[in-house]
């Protein structure tokens, strides 16, 4: 059971306008784990998260949740398994943090609901597991990028999934808003044992948080594996035309990538 | 987090407000009648001799003044709520409920039944409501299907300008060559309660009220609308589907509320705005609560229409206009500013 993947993808396809954005897609994804989804730019990497998430929605069973054909299951039901990040959440209105992070409740709640103190309970942990509960009656209008993407993971894991994809989470912040944002999404990925999907642009990043990568190009899967399979002097080369090499960083022990600037 | 109680209160308050607007609209007019009578001629409707008040400030509360009021306050509960409710479909605080061309739809279906002399009734309205509401809900389907059935926001909105340029466009040609129905129409555009009956409170009470109920029972749903389409979907929500409920169910309030009164303007913008000046955007508050500004609102502005320059009477349709463009300009002025 343990080693089923949660994510199983079987040649899914996926044609924007007569241009296919993802040719024949294979891959799965196992409980648990730290994925990261790597690639130019326009290789396809949100669409693919987006076809997990069935905000597009694939062809019949080609992506399996938990054994489960994804088409097979509402909005609510996937919403309870899945939840998702994206690059930006700016919003032009003034809801306050915990407003924004007790709609992680929504997929529970029935028509008439209001959200119940165990809904508040979990809102409040997930405020406190990003680093947000301070700032819970703070307008989501008056924060910083680095605050509002907690808010959002918050959110996200009021939604108690088994899978966060993120999209870039990243994407417009600055370097130590980065890494504490990828830390605190690594340490709920061991303590909740969450499976992570994350489309990540920094190819450091990848190397230090991921278990497993998968390298997209033209809407095609370049390769997958371990970050050491991945990311190698000759892939890089063939996909970013950049002469690299691998070394380890003396800080965390973990794999680095550097490159010349020609 | 804004507290149940407080909600309670202003919820209380507004109603409190709305109470009070009633009676001084009632007692306002060419013939003045005293707080108390009106509020013991609302009291006591059937009784024929109520101690000390005359028959004839009976008949104007009864008469021409109730219908009038209860119109009013139907009229903007409706328009206070279609323009929350737009006003989160776009994701835009600055969108407003004839922003589908609904306005324009009835504007340009009011001149085609003048011009061609419609003499129609049907539930005991005559041709203008009639031609007005027609209008507006063709335009909304023309627009709606033009957009690729409302599948993306930009479209819808984009097609909603459009069908209101061109239609204004018809309706101008129309008033071109008719010019002796010109003032008839040029009035009815500025919005006025001054047909106002018991028969229109009747029909239209139920209509929008059962809208308005519906919609504070989905208003949740707006909640995670605004944090927009793929986010609303990955909380759970099948966002086309409620899309749709809900520009159906606001469009018919917004047309039955213009085929009552003519375009009213800004109510349905400056009121949601207010409301969540007061109690912040959740949904669950703004809807309810916006239902109650836009009745007191409507009251306040029609009841400075008929009386401010009496025994003439303006169109509350400017009145609403004069105050709220400068309010329309002050918060825009505050968004822009630093936070």
């Amino acid at each position: 059971m343990i080693n089923n993947p949660i994510i199983d993808i079987n040649n899914l396809n996926w044609s924007y306008n007569g241009t296919k954005v993802l040719d024949n897609i294979s891959l799965n994804i196992k409980p648990g784990t730290f994925t990261g989804i790597l690639g130019p730019n326009g290789a396809g990497k949100t669409t693919l998260l987006k076809t997990i998430l069935n905000l597009l929605q694939p062809d019949r069973n080609s992506i399996l949740i938990s054994n489960d054909d994804i088409r097979n299951y509402s909005r609510n039901e996937l919403a309870k398994i899945e939840a998702y990040v994206p690059q930006s959440s700016k919003n032009n209105f003034n809801f306050t943090v915990e407003q924004i992070v007790l709609m992680g409740r929504s997929p529970f709640l029935g028509r008439f609901d209001r959200e119940s103190n165990d809904d508040i309970g979990i809102a409040d942990w997930a405020m406190k597991e990003t680093g947000v509960f301070g700032l819970k009656n703070k307008y989501i209008t008056t924060l910083s990028g680095g605050e509002l993407q907690r808010t959002i993971i918050a959110r996200a894991l009021t939604q108690e999934p088994a899978i966060l994809a993120l999209d870039e989470p990243t994407s417009h912040l600055d370097i130590h808003h980065q890494i504490n944002i990828l830390s605190i999404v690594r340490s709920l990925a061991k303590k909740k044992s969450l499976t992570i999907i994350a489309v990540l642009h920094d190819i450091n990043h990848a190397l230090e948080y991921c278990d497993n990568l998968f390298l997209l190009n033209h809407g095609k899967i370049v390769t997958h594996g371990s970050p050491e399979d991945v990311i190698t002097p000759d892939i890089m080369k063939k996909i970013y035309n950049l002469n690299i090499q691998i070394t380890t960083n003396p800080l965390t022990g973990n794999l680095f990538m550097i490159h010349d600037y020609t | 987090m804004i507290s149940v109680r407080y909600n309670n209160f202003i919820f209380i308050l507004l109603i409190i407000i709305l109470l009070t607007a009633v009676v001084i609209a009632g007692s306002l007019g060419s013939a003045r009648i005293s707080f108390t009578d009106v509020v013991k001629i609302i009291i006591h409707p059937i009784a024929s001799q109520i101690e000390g008040i005359k028959e004839t400030s009976r008949t104007i509360i009864w008469k021409i003044r109730l219908p009038r009021i209860m119109l009013t306050i139907i009229t903007g509960m409706g328009l206070g709520v279609s323009g929350a409710v737009f006003q989160g479909i776009f994701r835009n605080p600055m969108a407003n409920p004839y922003i589908l061309g609904i306005s324009s739809g009835a504007a340009f279906g009011v001149t085609l039944g003048m011009v061609m002399g419609l003499q129609i009734t049907f539930l005991g309205m005559t041709a203008i409501p009639i031609s007005a509401f027609t209008g507006a809900i063709i335009a909304s389907i023309l627009v709606f299907l033009i957009s690729g059935g409302g599948r993306d926001i930009l479209p819808l909105l984009l097609s909603g300008i459009a069908m209101g340029f061109f239609l204004s466009a018809l309706m101008s040609l129309l008033m071109y060559f008719n010019r002796s129905q010109l003032e008839n129409i040029i009035y009815w555009t500025m919005g006025s309660f001054n047909a106002a009956n018991w028969k229109k409170v009747v029909i239209t009470t139920p209509v929008i009220l059962t809208g308005n109920v519906f919609l504070i029972l989905f208003s949740r749903d707006l909640n995670l609308m605004v944090m927009g389409e793929d986010s609303a979907k990955s909380l759970g929500l099948s966002v086309k589907r409620s899309r749709l409920i809900f520009l159906i169910v606001s469009t018919i309030i917004t047309a039955s509320a213009v085929a009552v009164s003519g375009v009213i303007g800004f109510v349905g913008l400056i009121v949601p705005h207010a409301i969540r000046i007061i109690t912040g955007p959740d949904h669950r508050s703004l809807i309810p609560y916006s239902m109650l500004g836009g009745a007191i609102l409507l009251l306040v502005a029609d009841t400075i229409a008929r009386t401010i320059i009496a025994p003439t009477e303006i169109p509350v349709g400017i009145v609403t206009s004069l105050l709220g463009a400068p309010f329309f300009l002050f918060l825009l002025n505050r968004m822009r500013q630093p936070k």
